[in-house]
This record gives C-alpha cells, structure tokens and sequence, in this order.
C-alpha cells in the first residue's frame, strides 16, 4: 500500500527532517509510526500526500509512484486517501453534516447517496444526533471524531492520521484508537503518527519508530 | 440504521458487480464501491455545477449588502454607455425623420435663357414638394459671382456669361422624398445638374460617428472595469474562504472544483449588474420622456423616447454576466495557487 525507498528529505536551508528512510506498508496493514516531535512523522505523512516531495529516494501510494503525480493528478491522489489531523481542520461555518459530506461533494455523488453515506459515517463514529450541530459547539473529541468521519465517508483505501490523540485525555484517545482499529479490520490500511507510546503499547499493530529523521526502530523485524 | 461497513461488505450490495475481481482482491472490495476514488463521470460533474450553481446564489444571497454594493457599481459602469447609446441611437433617429431646411440646387443648361428659368420657377412652384423655389437668373449669378469671387477682370475678359441660371428649391414637408424629388428634377429637359444640399446631413452623421466612437471606447474602458470590479471583489472573497480552500485541496478537491463556485459567483455578480443598468436607464428614460415630449412639441414633433428593446436588454445582460465570469477568471485562477495546504 505504502512503498518508502531510501527515501530523504532535505528542506531548503539544508535541514534534513528525513534520512534514507525505508519501509513498507502492506495492503489491509495498521502500523504506528512513533517518535519524538520533530522526529520527522509529520513528514513521511506530508509526503505521502505530497504535500510535499521526497528530495531523494521513491515513494510508492496503491501502486503510483508519487514522483509521476503531477499537480493535476495530485487530488485524485488525495481523494483515494482519508486524513485525519490533530486540529481536526473542520470548518466552522458549516454543520457537521456539511463538514463529512464535503469529500463526497467534490466527488460529485449525489444528494441521496451522499446523505446515505454520511449517515452511515456518522452513525460510526457516534455522532448521528449532532449531524445539525456546528463544529464549535462540539468537545474537541467529538470534533476529533467529525474529522475521522470525514476521512473515512468516501472510503479510502489507505487512512492516514497525524496525531489524531494529540488533544484527547486517554479515555477518549483509547476509543479513537478502537475506531481505526475497527475501519482497519475492514480492510482499510491504516497508518497512525502518534507520540503516544503509552497508548499504542499494548495494541497488536507494527510500530515504525523516527528518531531524528531516521528509521530506527520496525517490530516487525526485531 | 444500516451499519457503515458492513454494508459495503455485504454481497447483496445492490451496486456491486464482477465478483471475480472482488475475490481477486485481498480485500473484498467492489470496484464500484470505490468509484469516488476514481475520476469524475459526466453525471458527478454535472451534479458538481448544479451544486456550484446554487452554492453561489447562496453566498451572494448570505452576503445581501456587499453583493449589492459590487452590483450596483457593474450596474452603473454598464448603464453609463447603454445610456449613450441609447443617446445616439434616437439622435440618429432625429436625423432619419428630419423634414425642414434641405435644399436642392438646379444649375440649367446653358442654353436655357432667364426667361425660361423664370418659367420653369413658376412651373416648379406648383409642386407640392416644394416649398419655395428661388430663380437666380444668369446676370444675377455673373453679379453674385463678380462680387464674391474677386475674379471681375477674369470675367470681363469672357465673351459671354458663362455661368447658368440657377433655382433654389427648399424642399417642404416630404417623408422618404428628397431622393426621388432629385430623379424627377434631373429629368426636366432643362436641367443640367441638380445637387442636393447635404453639407447639413453630412455634419450631423460626421458628428454622430464621432460620438459613436467615443462611446464604443467609453464602453470598452467601462468593461474593461467592471473585469476589475470583479476581479478584485473575488479576491477579497477567495481571501476570506481560504480555510475552507485549504481543506478542500487537502482532502483532494481539484482547482477547477474549488474555482467553479468563485466562478458562477463572478458571473452572477456581472448578469445582476446587467439587470441594474437596466433598472437604472429604463427609470432615467422614464424620467427624461416628459420633458423630451414637451420639447418635441415645441417643435411639432411626435418625437418620443423608446424603452430599451428586448434584444438591448438580453445583450446588456449577457454581457455583464461574460464580463464577471471574465473577471474571475482573470482573478480567481491566481490567487486560488496562492493557497496551498501547510
């Protein structure tokens, strides 16, 4: 699902936020990737969405090599993939139901399936009676749980999230995890950036670990 | 409440289809079932503009005073030379239907005495085209000439009186006639050359393609405007929505879906203002045609102002509706590249 090949990234300035960093992600797999801030587990994310772009080394995303992504083809990239973000990214002027339908919007899908969908989506995460509430008046979990219901409302193959417990006590982050372990279980591949080593301990999934831009650390391969 | 993915595993998916490959698949996964991946089809991208459509109507409708500032400005920037046309398309009709004052000059042949001339003036002046016709006999012509012209001693020195006798003819009251009065003039045997007095005519129509001019640039310039007017209105509004334009390329929007809204937004703010100057030159002419119909009057004219026709109306409003989809095009394609997700 996810191909990193001796992949680096050098900012201009010359600080280099990733060094020769390798590994693979398999298809249906959920894998934390862990480490300190600023070890560089934003930027392997930012660069899977090309948000940014690798310096040196191959990304491969569901088969594409991103370096062949152009920036036409950069959406249809990110339309294959769900995203979750610590500050959740909602926008505010717009209901909950608004907020997940919108990358169903851009889709193009119609009125009936996109509300058949975003009902669903809702009802997942818990948050079916709030579909009419504005993101404000919602507790920052319940936000936290908006944003992963939009990243999972179209379906993605592969659900990226980028310290989605960064905000949440552990009593709401343990639920978050139980809800992407849940999406993974049904065959989403999933890839979790977390500091939270206390959380994921004693979950089953394959820990990638950054320390200072570089792979140090894959239970997988002890 | 159906549950969120087990229906999509669930093989009574009315939507699914070609079981091999969802077996081949690791992950059971129905290939239509993840059609919003894939690029858009005709229908979503229809839907896309509909939602656009009314998505726009709506924000100009949530933003009802700044929407009507921007659109009464078009509005007046479009109304200044819809009115001037309008000014030139009636002076225009004021010069088609212009009865008094031409005249039509007859130089006789030279064989033709005064006697004659004087004859002929008479004959002439039963017609009821004509108002009144002057006879200008040869010695007067040679006098007139002698007088004006400086040349006495060229002249003296001539054997005979070269110039013809002459008649004036002021045309009276005739509709499509001074052309026809000409063939009819020309053909009297008497006749040498007839010429029709146009210089006032032509002064009008000289004057009127110089107005006509400065109006066409006028309207350029107010066009050229209203491409700002837009532009920079949709500045400030792609401005004030980037979070949402951040997000939106974030979770995979293209540009031409988060252009399209800004897009119908400049093209409705352009066709509003198209409406506005109509409203405003139909009130202006309203307000004109009293005093117009007096003045006409005066002047025992039924001369009248006509409203804006059908067709002026539809231009007018068309073209506003092209100059703001122009101008946001022209603005929104730019700054929309400025937002990039951090």
């Amino acid at each position: 699902m996810i191909l990193f090949n001796h992949v680096s990234k050098r900012h201009p300035g010359g600080f280099e936020a990733l060094r020769e960093v390798s590994f693979e992600l398999a298809r249906g797999e959920m894998v934390f990737l862990t480490g300190r801030s600023g070890a560089g587990k934003s930027t392997v994310l930012r660069l899977i969405t090309l948000l940014e772009r690798a310096s040196f080394g191959q990304i491969v995303v569901n088969g594409q090599s991103l370096s062949g992504v152009t920036r036409r083809g950069l959406p249809k990239l990110r339309r294959s993939i769900g995203m979750v973000f610590q500050n959740h990214k909602l926008l505010h002027d717009r209901t909950v139901f608004d907020n997940v339908a919108l990358p169903l919007v851009i889709a193009g899908l119609s009125r009936d399936d996109t509300a058949r969908r975003v009902h669903a989506a809702l009802d997942k995460v818990g948050l079916l009676s709030k579909e009419r509430a504005y993101p404000v008046t919602l507790s920052g979990g319940e936000q936290q749980r908006v944003g992963i219901a939009r990243a999972v409302v179209h379906k993605p193959l592969l659900l990226l999230a980028d310290e989605p417990t960064g905000n949440l006590d552990p009593e709401l982050s343990r639920e978050v995890m139980a809800l992407f372990q849940e999406f993974n279980q049904f065959g989403v591949s999933v890839l979790v950036a977390t500091h939270d080593l206390e959380l994921i301990r004693h979950l089953p999934h394959r820990t990638l670990t950054l320390k200072d831009g570089q792979l140090v650390a894959d239970s997988a391969t002890p | 409440m159906i549950s969120f993915f087990k229906r999509r595993r669930s093989g009574a998916t009315p939507r699914r289809r070609d079981p091999v490959t969802a077996v081949a698949r690791p992950v059971a996964r129905p290939a239509a079932e993840r059609s919003t991946a894939a690029s858009l089809s005709i229908k979503a991208y229809t839907a896309q503009h509909v939602q656009a459509f009314f998505y726009s109507l709506g924000q100009l409708w949530c933003a009802r005073a700044a929407t009507l500032m921007t659109v009464v400005v078009i509005g007046i920037a479009l109304a200044l030379p819809t009115a001037l046309y309008l000014v030139l398309e009636h002076a225009q009709q004021v010069g088609a239907g212009w009865k008094g004052g031409t005249q039509v000059t007859l130089f006789l042949k030279q064989e033709v005495s005064d006697e004659e001339a004087r004859t002929l003036a008479v004959r002439l002046r039963t017609w009821p085209a004509l108002a009144s016709v002057r006879a200008i006999s040869r010695t007067e012509a040679l006098e007139e000439f002698r007088r004006l012209s400086g040349f006495g001693a060229a002249l003296d020195a001539l054997d005979e009186n070269p110039l013809p006798a002459v008649l004036v003819l002021q045309l009276g009251e005739i509709e499509d006639g001074a052309g026809r009065l000409l063939e009819q003039v020309r053909a009297l045997p008497e006749v040498e050359l007839a010429e029709f007095d146009e210089q006032w005519l032509k002064r009008l129509h000289a004057i009127m393609a110089v107005i006509e001019r400065a109006v066409q640039l006028l309207a350029l310039l107010l066009a050229v405007a209203v491409l700002f007017i837009v532009g920079n209105t949709l500045r400030l509004a792609v401005q004030s929505r980037s979070d949402e334009i951040e997000v939106s390329k974030l979770i995979g929007a293209s540009d031409a879906f988060i252009r399209r809204p800004f897009l119908y937004s400049g093209m409705w703010r352009g066709a509003l203002g198209g409406v506005c100057a109509w409203v405003m030159v139909s009130l202006a002419l309203w307000l004109l045609n009293g005093p117009v119909q007096q003045l006409a009057a005066l002047y025992q004219s039924d001369f009248h102002l006509s409203g804006l026709s059908f067709t002026l109306t539809l231009w007018l409003i068309s073209a506003g509706a092209v100059l703001g989809l122009l101008g946001a095009w022209l603005s929104v394609g730019r700054h929309l590249t400025n937002i990039e997700p951090a």
